[in-house]
């Protein structure tokens, strides 16, 4: 099952729910949270400072993921295809950091 | 003569096998890169007595490099779109546009590691520089394919000898584009901006 619409014209509108304006205000957005990231580098956030970096990295990168890659239109299928490596990956690799004490030091 | 046209084989679940195909792809990319962070990560203290990260780095003209790429998504959508709208002008256009801003970001990261290597960081001088140039430079890898499948693309656009349906075949190539784009999202937070 698809989420493509079937236009007048007989081509498919990709991404339902998403036009060119909408795809440029995600863009504005992610290019405003980048800013904000290397803000963090000469203004101090204290305690803030990785938590915030990794907030909006996660957020930056679930914004390309739901809406550039039309994840959050599509099959949930590619989301399970796709998160499974991730998921699998961020697990193998914690652990393997964890065993070097990576989190500790 | 035979006309033979490619179409995209019949799927049991009714979703592009294609798709399906890069979306697998896509998630077995993570576990290549989340090698080659974790190692970073590992490695990144271990200067040898060569340079520091924080010596070296020039977060803003990175920051401006990763804006560039993080733009060249948004060129890529727009191409994803005109294709999926069956303009075929617009779609060579941003196709265009988002090769030249990959193309840009490639080059600002040859210009970067021509800095770092002149300041004394080569690939064998420490821990932290070969993890660093491996990772960094798979990286780019994947960008200047990202960057030939575009211009590729292009090109049998124009001829009109795109197998398949034209639009999944933009679709893809995008696809394997964003995902670069987000790899370099944690790329340019985990080496860049969190210090050592």
């Amino acid at each position: 099952m698809t989420t493509e619409n079937v236009t007048e014209h007989g081509a498919t509108e990709h991404g339902a729910g998403m036009s060119n304006a909408g795809y440029i205000r995600i863009a504005a957005i992610l290019a405003a949270i980048t800013g904000l990231e290397v803000s963090t580098v000469y203004v101090d956030f204290g305690p803030l400072f990785l938590p915030a970096l990794l907030i909006m990295m996660a957020i930056k990168f679930i914004m390309v993921v739901s809406y550039f890659m039309h994840l959050k239109f599509d099959n949930k299928l590619f989301s399970f295809m796709f998160y499974s490596g991730l998921v699998l990956a961020v697990g193998v690799y914690s652990a393997a950091l964890a065993t070097f004490e990576f989190f500790i030091k | 003569m035979t006309d033979v046209t490619t179409h995209s084989p019949a799927s049991g679940t009714g979703i592009s096998n294609v798709k399906l195909g890069m979306w697998a792809f896509l998630g077995s990319e993570c576990l290549l890169f989340g090698g080659l962070i974790s190692t970073y990560m590992l490695y990144r203290s271990r200067v040898s007595g060569g340079p520091r990260p924080a010596q070296i780095f020039d977060i803003p003209f990175t920051s401006v490099s990763s804006f560039i790429l993080l733009m060249s998504s948004l060129t890529m959508v727009l191409a994803v779109s005109a294709a999926h709208k069956g303009d075929d002008r617009k779609t060579n256009l941003w196709l265009t546009v988002t090769a030249l801003l990959g193309a840009t970001f490639v080059g600002g990261q040859v210009y970067e590691f021509t800095a770092f290597y002149n300041e004394g960081l080569g690939f064998s001088t420490s821990l932290f520089g070969s993890s660093f140039y491996t990772l960094t430079g798979f990286h780019g890898v994947h960008v200047t394919i990202g960057i030939i499948m575009l211009m590729s693309l292009v090109g049998i656009l124009k001829r009109s000898k795109v197998p398949g349906k034209k639009a999944e075949v933009v679709e893809m190539i995008g696809l394997y584009w964003h995902f670069v784009d987000i790899v370099w999202i944690i790329i340019f937070t985990l080496v860049y901006l969190i210090p050592v």
